[in-house]
């Protein structure tokens, strides 16, 4: 127990510190940096309290493919040597005091029900589907994920298909002056308009004009 | 302090959010650490989600933890794409300059 306290301390506090870092470092590549350190040490945490197959899928999703994505983004728009202007900004700084009692505000709330949760643990009793220890997490997971679950993940499937297709819809323009290769017109030729069959002279060769 | 219970991982839950909510205000850089911000709330829910399922011992949470990751993705994706339309576009993704809609 006192090995999982340790992990659970070491794990939470690198996270809420990579958290901090990704909201105030200078340089927006390292900001995705401490987003994946996040991710990475989240992901431990779950391991750790048995939700394993949550952890592998966290660190797939999140740290190979939305960082990986927000790491292309970032690099390929060149904002990343942008200076920072956390606290200097000259027209508008009232944001600032705002957003700090709105943050705080909320962290109190949550901890107001964290701490009624632990007054009245008996408030709300779950019998729906229980962990058995016998077959594993994924196990467990994938029996209720594709019985009970089923249409919410044919639902979750069609949000990527129509993530994919607002994305490409999104970035797709038509540049001018390229080349492209046209299908149709490939197809579509005959032979005769692209062999021509000449009579030559002897002795005296071919004359192309192109 | 030593036994690591349900409150806990709540907390570092809150702390997650609200560390998330205050990138989303105070930011004044660019627009992609907005997004990167909402990835952080996400993960708080995910968090919270996780740790009530573990602790009371009901499966449903993971699954719903599973669904949220794809709707994160979908944003992620979406937003990111809608940030490069806009950089082509006006050629700044700076969150004071960013005032083509006015509102």
């Amino acid at each position: 127990m006192i090995a999982h306290a340790i992990f659970f301390y070491i794990f939470s506090i690198i996270a809420v510190i990579s958290a901090i870092m990704v909201t105030v470092s200078k340089n927006t590549v390292h900001s995705v940096f401490f987003l994946i350190l996040d991710f990475i040490s989240i992901s431990c945490l779950f391991i750790m309290i048995g939700a394993e197959f949550l952890g592998m899928i966290m660190l797939i999703v999140y740290v190979g493919a939305v960082a990986v994505l927000f790491l292309f983004v970032v690099m390929m728009l060149n904002v990343a040597q942008q200076k920072n202007q956390w606290f200097i900004s000259k027209e508008s700084s009232g944001h600032i005091p705002v957003g700090l009692i709105i943050s705080v505000i909320i962290f109190f709330e949550l901890i107001i029900v964290i701490g009624g949760w632990k007054y009245k643990p008996e408030l709300f009793n779950p019998t729906n589907l229980s962990i058995t220890k016998v077959e594993s997490n994924t196990h467990s997971l994938g029996l209720i994920l594709y019985t009970d679950y089923i249409h919410v993940f044919q639902i979750s499937g069609m949000i990527l298909l129509i993530a994919m297709i607002g994305a490409i819809v999104l970035t797709f323009r038509q540049r001018e002056g390229v080349k492209k290769q046209s299908y149709l017109k490939q197809i579509s030729r005959e032979r005769t308009e692209g062999v021509e069959v000449l009579e030559v002279a002897p002795n005296k060769g071919v004359k192309i004009d192109d | 302090m030593i036994e690591i219970g349900l409150g806990h991982y709540l907390t570092l839950g809150a702390v997650i959010f609200s560390i998330g909510i205050i990138g989303i205000f105070l930011n004044r850089k660019n627009i992609i650490v907005i997004l990167m911000s909402i990835e952080l709330i996400l993960l708080a829910v995910n968090i919270n989600l996780v740790s009530f399922s573990i602790y009371l011992g009901d499966l449903s949470g993971q699954v719903f933890t599973l669904f949220i990751l794809t709707v994160a993705a979908a944003e992620a994706a979406i937003g990111l794409a809608i940030i490069v339309v806009y950089f082509r576009n006006s050629g700044t993704i700076r969150v004071e300059e960013i005032d083509k809609l006015k509102g």
